[in-house]
């Protein structure tokens, strides 16, 4: 022990002074418990120590070596979207009292942290209908799967239906979630885009737990909730539907259509993209649920004085006080993300996250539009959408093989459009066999007329 | 301090604290574009309020708070150490922070060697031979090895392995995250040395058990001694054994895992590695296996060839996937800046400071408050306010004291098999001087508890909010604020 260590406050010194206080000689004696042959006799092989001046070097060379929505158009969406994040947000969560705070187990010094979530809880519930909202989930995929497990659990029932069109990975979680419980997972079909009703009627019955759809769902088409809804309410399973926030300005909430829980990906409200996470999910159910839900959730109530105050309640569900019989193993879970969605709806406000909504509407079904016009793509389905819509290369009209005239892959059509620095739509071919050609593009606020102009243009070109 | 009013009480209608761009696309009306009937009527009611009024309600709110910038937050279990600030501008880089997780592989290389160096980081601190970043939490990565144990069983064609062995002592996340991936849960007294007791491990290891959750130190901070005769027992019955790495603190560069006998080891980034708790999340719970179990690790996994990285989805033994795309990236960006920063002897000197300040607070305190289990201890460790509980204050009234005299308090009431517990851990990020008041208010605070108790079960009495109800919370929940009728 002779360096010191910018993290460590303890000098040598102090260190000597600390064993010696205590009647040890050294810092090794504190080790005599761990047995002789395992301890690691050698330094481990990680790098050496780095200077703040050479890490941020070294870090910055890393970040070179991506592309970012910084200096490229993003035209990719597909459960992670480019929306504009207001400075005030990060501003705010660089406050070391709230993201150097852990889970608000004491409230007296944690109002702060409390006070936001109860916050948070109530913009899910507007946003959503729902009577009630947990503090967050990971993210929307495992915000899925743990309502699957609440539904079964509920119902005491072991069949679950999900629509094959929600989010791929979100079917991937819930199928791992699920696999060891005995739940079987059987998917819907689609047609056209969107729920094949007739598919749902077929496959739903008294024995199922519940249903999942997704809207808009993983194509961007809007589906037809009331049409769901009834079928499945007739069955008596619980009808689940992963939203986006973003949406729920201008759509109707799923609560109008009977949802028994609402569960979501919330990146969209005010967090950035970051490779995949952290993001949060949210979870919204009615009161009727209230007890089997997973999750923190914050509650009002007063101090000694009379004073209103927050507290973490419910907890009778949870893990540290339920051990194997609580609703989930959910202990931290995304309250700074929860936090960057909460300030971002405030700054947004009833207005404001309108007119991002409509803002993505008229932009989407521009740039929709003119893509189909150039002739190279036709529609994937004729349902109306919100943000994101696929469309299909154009194998009809034209020429034999790809028939597109420039003959080209969606696969070729994005690296083309890599190197004028856009980053083109998902190609619906890597989950979807029969959306081979089929391309889905997310247009947020962000992206302007110039911008969508320059897509289709270069996705008209030839070859 | 005042009350803050909810953001929602702040709220004037008109009021904006957004700038958007106009529309530069031919105005259509919404109607046109979406069936009326899918429209929503009834506005969600969102606050209306300028950016100032926005600033200062959340700033006011992050002054009721405590964090480790605040002061000393010595939470057991929970490793409240120092997050550098170096960390969140890193993260922040434009270049990790705006990357899209389905971008072409080509323009995420930098994203993807973060992960593979943070990966084989992990691996060499634990001894393990790969690893997992996709778990968002400790008890998500306890699912997620929980799962990798079933499938292993499995494959082998032993489908009769229903059980997990969990000590009494161990966090309240083993138990529910073993009923959550399917098992049943079957839990292993700790002996008067507050380890697990070896002669019911060998009764309960039958060929039924799954495998053994075991944290190591446990939640007692004590490390468990026969770890390489309880290894033994569950290998030779054909377990498993599981690190829950919560406790990970004490141990860098000292042991590890993997050499311990252990085959499947979760991390918390938040704890360990220095990644801030945000309030509550978000973690990283990065997973470890054996070479063995590597087949059943969730896809995709990051992989290197011929100067490439790349995501490998052709994984078909993986328990599959524990959340969408690879793993909350820019916690894990922290703990990669944080492993460079530390170096081999950064981390080693980490863990040995950590297990050095644990010590010296609890042989100053043993004299005031029960320490039920008398040995060193590592990172943490437990005390019981029984002989204070005698006189009618108990372990949440010292708890509420503390705050009094500006520290946040240890976790209480766990683990579950000391009475009136107090964990204290105080981390390698405190000084001496630090150490030196928290065992001064602590001696204080017991003395009080003797001649005047009622300071102590008032308190605090110096924070802007006295002790809540929480009865009454639970009783008739308020979870949400509704606009008035």
């Amino acid at each position: 022990m002779t360096e010191n260590f910018r993290y460590i406050p303890n000098t040598p010194e102090q260190q000597e002074a600390i064993l010696k206080e205590m009647n040890r000689k050294s810092v090794s004696e504190l080790f005599s418990d761990v047995p002789e042959e395992l301890k690691l006799k050698r330094p481990l092989n990680i790098p050496e120590a780095m200077s703040e001046l050479e890490l941020e070097k070294h870090m910055k060379e890393l970040a070179s070596k991506n592309a970012n929505t910084d200096e490229y158009i993003c035209f990719l969406g597909a459960g992670a979207y480019d929306h504009y994040i207001p400075s005030v947000i990060r501003h705010m969560l660089m406050r070391g009292e709230f993201y150097t705070a852990y889970t608000p187990y004491q409230p007296e010094i944690s109002q702060g942290t409390l006070q936001a979530i109860f916050e948070y809880q109530t913009m899910i519930c507007e946003l959503t209908g729902m009577d009630v909202a947990n503090a967050s989930m990971y993210d929307g995929a495992s915000a899925a799967a743990e309502a699957v497990l609440l539904a079964c659990g509920h119902k005491r029932k072991n069949k679950v239906l999900t629509a094959s069109n929600i989010h791929p990975e979100y079917t991937d979680v819930i199928r791992t979630y699920t696999k060891y419980h005995g739940i079987s997972v059987e998917q819907v079909a689609y047609s056209n885009g969107v729920i094949d009703l007739s598919d749902l009627e077929k496959k739903i019955d008294t024995e199922t737990a519940a249903f999942v759809v997704q809207n808009p769902n993983f194509f961007g088409a809007i589906e037809n909730l009331d049409e769901i809804s009834r079928i499945v309410k007739n069955s008596g399973a619980l009808f689940i539907v992963i939203a986006d926030p973003i949406s729920l300005a201008i759509l109707k909430p799923p609560s109008e259509y009977g949802a028994d829980v609402v569960v979501g990906e919330g990146q969209s409200l005010g967090n950035s993209l970051s490779f995949g996470g952290p993001y949060l999910g949210f979870f919204a159910a009615t009161n009727d649920l209230l007890r089997k839900m997973p999750g923190r959730i914050v509650g009002q109530t007063t101090d000694v004085h009379g004073n209103r105050g927050f507290v973490l309640t419910m907890q009778t569900r949870e893990q540290h006080i339920r051990r194997e019989k609580a609703t989930s193993n959910i202990c931290t879970n995304q309250a700074l993300n929860a936090l960057a969605a909460t300030i971002y709806l405030t700054l947004m406000g009833k207005k404001g996250l309108k007119e991002v909504a409509s803002l993505c509407v008229k932009k989407a079904h521009y740039a929709y539009r003119k893509l189909i016009e150039t002739g190279k793509f036709v529609p994937a389905y004729s349902a109306p959408f919100f943000k994101e819509f696929a469309v299909k290369l154009n194998s009809v009209n034209s020429g034999k093989s790809s028939g597109n005239g420039g003959l080209f892959t969606l696969k070729e059509l994005n690296k083309k459009l890599l190197k004028e620095k856009i980053i083109g739509g998902y190609e619906l071919g890597r989950n979807f066999p029969d959306m081979d050609d089929a391309w889905l593009i997310a247009i947020t606020e962000k992206r302007t007329r110039d911008e969508i102009d320059k897509l289709v243009e270069l996705s008209n070109m030839e070859g | 301090m005042k009350e803050e009013n909810l953001i929602f009480e702040i709220s004037r209608p008109g009021r904006i604290a957004y700038s958007l761009p106009k529309c530069d696309v031919p105005e259509t009306r919404l109607e046109e574009l979406i069936p009326v009937e899918y429209i929503r009527e009834k506005e969600p009611e969102l606050p209306e309020v300028s950016e100032v009024d926005a600033v200062r309600h959340f700033v006011r709110l992050s002054r009721k708070n405590y964090g480790v910038d605040t002061g000393f937050y010595p939470l057991g279990s929970c490793t409240m150490k120092y997050n550098p600030k170096i960390n969140e501008d890193i993260a922040a880089l434009k270049g990790l922070s705006s990357v899209h997780p389905y971008q072409d592989e080509e323009t995420v290389q930098g994203c993807l060697e973060i992960m593979y160096k943070t990966s084989e980081m992990l691996a060499e601190i634990t001894g393990m031979s790969k690893v997992s970043l996709q778990p968002a939490a400790g008890a998500h990565g306890e699912l997620t090895g929980l799962l990798i144990m079933r499938a292993y069983h499995q494959s082998n064609g032993d489908d009769k392995r229903r059980k997990i062995l969990v000590p009494d002592s161990a966090h309240g996340t083993n138990p529910a995250s073993a009923a959550i991936a399917g098992f049943e849960v079957i839990q292993v007294k700790s002996n008067e040395r507050g380890n697990v007791d070896i002669e019911e491990l060998e009764a309960l290891m039958q060929d039924d058990v799954a495998g053994l959750m075991l944290t190591n130190p446990n939640t007692l901070g004590l490390f468990e001694e026969q770890i390489t005769e309880i290894s033994d027992i569950v290998h030779k019955k054909g377990g498993l054994l599981y690190y829950d790495g919560a406790n990970a603190n004490a141990i860098m560069g000292i042991t590890r895992p993997g050499d311990m006998g252990f085959d499947i080891v979760h991390l918390n980034l938040h704890k360990t590695f220095s990644t801030p708790h945000g309030g509550g999340g978000p973690g990283s719970g990065p997973i470890g296996v054996t070479k063995m179990l590597e087949p059943f690790l969730p896809f995709p996994v990051v992989e290197y060839k011929d100067g490439c990285y790349y995501l490998d989805y052709d994984r078909p033994l993986s328990i599959g996937k524990v959340k969408s795309f690879y793993g909350n990236f820019s916690v894990i960006v922290k703990a990669y800046a944080y492993i460079l920063s530390m170096g081999p002897d950064g981390l080693r000197r980490a863990s040995e400071t950590a297990v050095l300040n644990a010590n010296y607070i609890m042989e100053k305190l043993k004299k005031y408050y029960t320490l039920p289990y008398d040995r060193t201890c590592k990172h943490e460790f437990v005390l019981s306010a029984d002989k204070q509980k005698n006189i009618g204050v108990s372990a949440l009234d010292i708890a509420k004291r503390l705050i009094d005299y500006g520290f946040h308090p240890p976790t209480v009431y766990f683990p579950l098999i000391v009475k009136e517990a107090l964990m204290i851990e105080p981390t390698e990020t405190e000084s001496k001087e630090n150490l030196d008041r928290f065992i001064e208010a602590m001696i204080k605070i017991a003395d009080e508890a003797a001649e005047n108790p009622e300071t102590v079960k008032n308190a605090p009495s110096t924070t802007v909010i006295g002790r809540l109800d929480e009865v009454k919370a639970a009783r008739n929940p308020i979870l949400r604020w509704k606009k008035e009728a």
